[in-house]
């Protein structure tokens, strides 16, 4: 059984099909890409994996979980993590406090112990801290812990996005083109992190890139969109010569 | 040696520290010079109803600065309190001890302020922006008309109720009328002392700063920042906003405890969707999110008005310049510019100062 199967997933705006029949099967620590000209459905699909869409048809299970329609706080605590195309930090909140946000779920601790400081405030403080501080490190942003996210560049802001994903300990990451606006040396570096998150975390990651070398040079199974539709799926050079691919980036029938 | 760990310490329990502490040394100040005799039975006046501004300040800043929602329905909350907490004072005062009549009169109209919080709460939070502002407002103002049009009383046979006129509660000769419609609860034996003020302004800030600095405060302030990413780490949008906009419930109702047992009577007209705005005002002047600054605009507006009695016609004129005076100086980027390259030089004339003294 894989991690993560999708079968037949669809969604309609009113009249427009925005995605249909998607099938979708992500195994545990695998690298997967989802590619496509602009509006093929790609932000669509995550939308629907992270319950911010609620797909019209088909099914989404996560470790023999239903998780179809749920709203997005139970799915990111079912263990599906994403970062967004748009970044999305709390901008006003520190670096650190951004990680600890999401370690919501995994330190817990009550809004009592929280006011009146009882003993196992400080203990589970303590430990969140020590989590979020080595998820940092990870992205070499332990550094800028005490700065507002807002302050951090852009590469680190996306940085601090995949960061604090992870702070939701996932089974599965969605990352949203975490190269875009990078230069081709960050791309590189950003390639070796993602790899080493996967292989340190031991979790599935699925993303979502125009960058065709960050893809190819990364994912072991690459599905191709357009229209909302499936129209390839295979290892980088199989869609690389597909002329159905070649025909939908660069127009043609 | 303290002041060495002074230093060290980390910057939000330095400011934690500051907070608490200016209002602690205004409370000494104030005592000494009462004690001195050297204030004015006008100033004397003021202080309850500044703790009450102040602690509503604080607690609507909750709801506007860390949980980003425009809430204009703070003096209805306010008035649930002071009303409840008021009955409860006004029934308890002849047969149990002062302090435990006053407790639970705080206890009371913080319970009930919290209760319509909640109640109030559940369909509001679904909206939010100028939708959410508009039917807190419309909220705060049903709450003050149905009290306007409340009548309570008792007598031997029991409690008497109606939404009409006094004659319909049907009270016999020998009942106690506590509710009298627009005219509201009257003779109220007045006990809110600048202690208790101190008090409830200490607790409210030791609440609300601590809540900010913990788990359930970093969900609040993350819904604010970005609602979709929240979500998508797992926080629960309802829970956190609830909880926050209760909270925040809760103080204003004991302010308005605070308030209401400050004067000889209470009419529901006095917490009007001008008294919300007046709290949003110090919010914002004070600067969202930003506790101290709360704390300060709430005290030096509600004193601003009585200071200026003096000048009549001219009274309101010179407020509202005032109020677009300490605008500019907290929120103008370049008086923020200023601000900062004072506090530097003075870092740095202290420093040099530090320098002084080792060589000699």
């Amino acid at each position: 059984m894989a991690l993560l199967e999708v079968s037949n997933l669809g969604i309609a705006f009113g009249g427009l099909q925005a995605v249909s029949q998607l099938d979708l099967s992500i195994e545990k620590g695998h690298l997967y890409g989802l590619i496509g000209p602009n509006g093929a459905g790609k932000t669509t699909v995550f939308n629907m994996l992270t319950g911010v869409y609620r797909p019209t048809e088909g099914n989404i299970v996560l470790d023999g979980k239903d998780i179809t329609g749920k709203s997005p706080e139970v799915i990111s605590k079912a263990g599906i993590a994403r970062t967004f195309q748009n970044i999305r930090l709390f901008s006003e909140m520190s670096v650190l406090d951004n990680v600890k946000v999401a370690l919501h779920n995994q330190v817990r601790y009550s809004m009592a112990t929280g006011i009146l400081r009882l003993p196992s405030f400080k203990e589970k403080e303590h430990e969140m801290n020590r989590r979020a501080h080595k998820l940092l490190q990870i992205f070499d942003l332990d550094g800028e812990c005490n700065l507002k996210a807002s302050q951090l560049p852009y590469g680190k802001q996306r940085k601090l996005e995949i960061a604090r994903a992870l702070g939701t300990n996932p089974k599965l990451l969605l990352l949203d083109e975490p190269a875009a606006g990078m230069n081709p040396n960050e791309t590189e570096e950003l390639m070796q992190t993602v790899r080493s998150v996967r292989d340190q975390f031991g979790i599935a990651i699925l993303l979502i890139e125009h960058d065709m070398n960050f893809v190819m040079g990364i994912c072991e199974e690459i599905t191709v969109l357009d229209y909302g539709r499936v129209i390839a799926r295979g290892d980088g050079k199989s869609i690389r010569n597909n002329p159905k691919v070649i025909a939908a980036y660069l127009g043609g029938d | 040696m303290p002041l060495t760990r002074l230093k060290n310490m980390k910057k939000s329990t330095k400011s934690k520290i500051i907070t608490y502490g200016i209002v602690i040394v205004f409370y000494l100040v104030v005592q000494i010079l009462s004690g001195a005799g050297l204030t004015s039975s006008s100033f004397e006046g003021q202080l309850v109803p500044i703790c009450a501004y102040v602690v509503l300040a604080v607690s609507l800043n909750l709801t506007v600065g860390f949980l980003g929602e425009l809430s204009l329905g703070h003096a209805g909350f306010m008035s649930a309190g002071a009303f409840s907490g008021v009955l409860v004072w006004t029934v308890l005062n002849q047969n149990a001890p002062t302090w435990l009549a006053v407790l639970l009169a705080f206890i009371v109209g913080g319970c009930v302020a919290g209760l319509f919080g909640f109640l109030i709460g559940i369909p509001v939070l679904r909206l939010s922006g100028d939708y959410l502002a508009i039917v807190t407002l419309a909220f705060g103002e049903i709450i003050k008309n149905v009290i306007n049009a409340c009548y309570l009383g008792y007598d031997s046979k029991g409690i008497h109720f109606s939404l009409k006129d006094a004659a319909s509660m049907g009270l016999e000769a020998d009942g106690t009328t506590l509710i009298n419609g627009a005219m509201g609860i009257t003779r109220i034996k007045t006990v809110s002392t600048f202690t208790i003020g101190i008090v409830l302004v200490l607790l409210s800030l030791f609440v609300i700063i601590n809540l900010i600095n913990s788990r359930a405060g970093r969900a609040i302030t993350a819904i604010r920042d970005n609602e979709i990413a929240a979500q998508s780490v797992g926080i629960n949008l309802t829970k956190y906003k609830l909880m926050a906009f209760v909270t925040s419930a809760v103080f204003a109702g004991l302010a308005g405890v605070l308030y209401g047992l400050n004067y000889s009577s209470l009419v529901a007209r006095r917490f009007d969707y001008n008294t919300s705005i007046q709290i949003l005002v110090f919010v914002v002047l004070g600067g969202m999110g930003n506790l101290r600054g709360s704390i300060i605009a709430a005290a030096l507006l509600t004193v601003l008005p009585e200071m200026l009695r003096g000048l009549d016609d001219y009274r309101m004129l010179i407020y509202a310049v005032v109020l677009i005076v300490m605008m500019i100086f907290n929120q103008s980027p370049q008086m923020i510019a200023w601000r900062k390259r004072i506090a530097e030089r003075f870092k740095g004339f202290r420093k040099s100062d530090a320098k002084k003294k080792e060589v000699a």
